[in-house]
């Protein structure tokens, strides 16, 4: 299994669905070959982990490449994405280099190991999970956790060179999975893939995030003081809506001003949201708390009234899920592949800024309608559980292989 | 000789549009959705009407002239008959001409189908003379039975029925209150000194209004044959057909053969001649009480339960019904007509109904009868358009 992140070393969701899907499987009696590209200092009891720019032919002290102690991103902060201004994107040329350094590792560890079938995860492991089929011949699994069109939320602005790796892995592969229904139309319509090859498992959730702390002492202020806490939770980027969320807000607060919207992230839009927050006149009710982790990501998980999630497209979303599972109530988006799977959760389309403000006052101003939905929320991601989709895995597999 | 009882319901809600915050204080009207969705309270009554009313009520008029014999029994909420003469007349007409026969009874209920009996008996009692007046208006007849809404019934409405002069209530036949007792026997209400019980056979009843179409059912495919003989099998006094009046071409589509089988039914029942037609009030004087049934808790003809749970088991419930009839004080005090209607149109039982969470956890969504997205859109619509009222209500009182 070719991966690009595995927690505690991710930004985001992909990072967080590999660690589901691995153990899920290895407990279904699969054992799982994990491959990052750099070494770090990974473990997990259900995959034996290999670093690509290790070369365990080579003499076990030398290394190959070099070892990174900080996290790996996909994509670029803003604060990166400043220095490399004349870029186009949201990617680095670093990044570039990072990928086709880590394709070309891919029929080294092929020929090492033995397996039977190779999986690869999102467009950055593709490359190296093509360079094994062609090594050895065996099956490739290629799972679409999300696509160009989601991360630039439309048709243009589209990073060709990405695209194209999509596209050959997609193409590649015996059979493409998808997380949703939704992604799955995308890889028909925008890659030409054919549908019978493209196969829906959703994600999935066992656990919510670490345990919890001592922290967002403001915030519990206000709570205190009678206001809601409305929260994003996200990268802060054109595909997970910021700006929609915070339109939305100043139609709320046209209403009751005693509702506060927290922004929990970071991205390459953050400056333009903090600015919008100002222009639109509501930035003292808006509270950025940068990107959390850990204790503090549960903690602001369940100090919040509300959580949404408007994104413009997203292929599947395990942040709903995350709140679900500790009875807050979500809002999400009627473009995103899991809105397809809860029925216990508030829908919008991303645009419809005012049913989105009508949703969340009404969350709000009515006590019953949270607790209803809280309570039927938990139950529901209680049993949307990474067993269910390994077992679909499972399927796919025994099918490759016969 | 053995009755057989048809109870047919009609009834049609107010449906609540989609209706946002932003409404409250700007848009006095709640029901007046126009789009080509099911909340388009014209457009489904319309469509109804077309598919089952008209055919199903034709069917009945023809079937009545053939078998002079013939006898069934209806209930219309005063909202469905409302809607119905604004934008179907040819319905009512059709309805009174079977009324009209002498040999089609019509029962009593509250006129917007409401639970007002459970929160409040004032409003119950009004809301049930102001059926009592449109069916006179409308039909001639004045009800002598009486059915709650959802077929709900407790001791406590059998005993009001009594003392109302009403010389029968339904009720919901089931077996875990009937204990040994067979629904096919008249009963008496505990407590009451003349109204008598009658309850429904559901087993019956349910195999033309739920399994007739279903093919997976061992029975499929259920003619008038069979039925009959069925009907004539059964034990005790009466078999008490009680259904939605719908099941006849829009719960059942004409293509399941609905009416060809209502169209057989008489004469297959009338092969044996112990067995007849019979109305509610006929079913009374012709048969003696067996005994004497005591339902303490609500009973309803709704899904496994039974009760009232698909109507207020959960918070959202709860907060709705608990707020309307919070209002009750406050609206009969400002008395404006239009107000008082909003308020009562609110009452009616189905937009509960729509906030119901139970299919959902169920995962059998296919049980869901709604015109909203989820039971929280329901909710918050629903609230969202009384809180407008009760601006208006604010307003008028200062």
């Amino acid at each position: 299994m070719f991966g690009w992140e595995f927690p505690p070393f991710n930004s985001g969701g992909l990072g967080v669905a590999c660690q589901g899907l691995t153990r899920s499987l290895s407990r279904r009696g699969f054992e799982v070959l994990f491959v990052m590209p750099k070494k770090l200092d990974v473990r997990s009891e259900f995959a034996r982990m290999i670093f690509a720019d290790v070369d365990a032919s080579k003499d076990a002290a030398v290394l190959e490449g070099y070892v990174v102690n900080s996290m790996l991103t996909p994509y670029l902060s803003s604060s990166t994405y400043m220095r490399k201004e004349g870029e186009r994107g949201i990617y680095g040329r670093d990044l570039f280099s990072e990928v086709a350094r880590y394709r070309a590792t891919g029929a080294r560890i092929a020929r090492e190991e033995t397996f039977d079938i190779i999986y690869a995860h999102d467009w950055l492991s593709f490359g190296a999970g093509i360079e094994a089929k062609k090594a050895t011949g065996k099956p490739l699994i290629v799972h679409v956790h999300a696509t160009e069109f989601d991360r630039c939320g439309g048709e243009s602005g589209i990073n060709q060179e990405v695209f194209d790796v999509e596209r050959q892995g997609m193409q590649e592969a015996d059979c493409v999975i998808a997380v949703s229904e939704l992604t799955k139309q995308i890889i028909i319509r925008y890659y030409g893939i054919a549908s019978e090859k493209v196969r829906v498992v959703y994600n999935g959730i066992d656990e919510s995030t670490a345990p919890s702390g001592v922290g967002m002492r403001r915030l519990r202020s206000l709570k205190e003081s009678g206001y809601k806490i409305v929260l994003f939770l996200g990268r802060i980027t054109l595909q997970k809506g910021p700006d929609y969320f915070l339109r939305a807000a100043k139609r709320v607060l046209e209403k009751d001003p005693r509702v506060i919207f927290v922004v929990s992230g970071s991205g390459d839009m953050e400056d333009s949201i903090l600015q919008l927050s100002a222009s639109l006149g509501i930035s003292k009710n808006v509270v950025f708390t940068g990107f959390l982790t850990g204790t503090d990501r549960h903690e602001m998980y369940v100090a919040a009234d509300l959580f949404v999630m408007p994104s413009v497209s997203e292929p599947f979303g395990i942040t709903p899920l995350e709140s679900m599972k500790l009875g807050t109530p979500v809002l999400i988006s009627k473009q995103s592949g899991v809105a397809e799977v809860v029925k216990h959760a508030l829908k919008a389309d991303f645009w419809d800024v005012d049913e989105m403000a009508n949703k969340i006052l009404s969350v709000v101003s009515h006590p019953a309608l949270g607790e209803s939905l809280s309570r039927n929320a938990q139950t529901e991601a209680d049993a949307l559980t990474w067993a269910a989709a390994a077992i679909k895995v499972d399927g796919i597999v025994h099918e490759l292989i016969k | 000789m053995k009755s057989v009882c048809f109870y047919f319901q009609v009834h049609q809600p107010y449906r609540v549009k989609r209706y946002r915050v932003f409404d409250i204080g700007n848009d006095p009207e709640y029901f007046n959705d126009r789009s080509e969705s099911d909340l388009n309270n014209r457009r489904i009554v319309e469509k109804v009407a077309r598919k089952s009313y008209i055919p199903a009520t034709t069917l009945l008029l023809s079937l009545l002239e053939r078998h002079p014999e013939m006898r069934v029994s209806f209930s219309f909420s005063g909202v469905a008959l409302e809607q119905l003469e604004r934008y179907v007349p040819e319905a009512i007409e059709l309805f009174k001409k079977i009324i009209d026969t002498g040999r089609v009874e019509v029962l009593g209920e509250t006129y917007h189908h409401s639970l007002s009996f459970f929160y409040s008996m004032p409003e119950f009692e009004r809301q049930v003379g102001k059926h009592r007046e449109l069916v006179r208006r409308l039909f001639g007849v004045w009800p002598r039975i009486f059915r709650n809404t959802e077929l709900s019934y407790r001791n406590d409405l059998g005993t009001w029925a009594d003392a109302a002069g009403y010389a029968g209530v339904l009720a919901e036949g089931w077996d875990p209150i009937l204990g040994w007792r067979s629904p096919n026997y008249v009963y008496k209400p505990k407590g009451a000194s003349n109204a008598k019980l009658l309850l429904k056979n559901y087993r019956l009843s349910d195999d033309v209004a739920f399994r007739f179409s279903s093919r997976d059912w061992s029975e499929w495919p259920l003619t008038a044959e069979k039925f009959g003989q069925w009907v004539n099998a059964a034990d005790g006094d009466t078999v008490n057909l009680f259904m939605d009046y719908e099941t006849f071409g829009e719960h059942q589509w004409e293509e399941t053969g609905i009416f060809a089988f209502l169209d057989k039914l008489p004469e297959e029942v009338y092969r044996n001649p112990n067995i007849a037609f019979r109305t509610p009030s006929e079913v009374i004087q012709m048969h003696e009480p067996k005994d004497e049934v005591d339902i303490p808790d609500t009973l309803t003809w709704a899904d496994t339960d039974r009760d009232l749970t698909a109507w207020t088991g959960n918070p959202m419930q709860k907060a709705a019904i608990e707020s309307v009839y919070g209002m009750e004080d406050d609206v009969m005090q400002v008395n404006d007509g239009k107000i008082l209607e909003d308020w009562r149109r609110l009452q009616t039982s189905d937009h509960f109904y729509y906030m119901c969470t139970k299919w959902f956890e169920d995962g059998d969504v296919h049980a869901y009868f709604s015109p909203y997205e989820s039971p929280y859109d329901a909710y918050i619509s629903y609230m969202n358009a009384l809180s407008d009222l009760r601006l208006r209500v604010e307003k008028r009182l200062h």
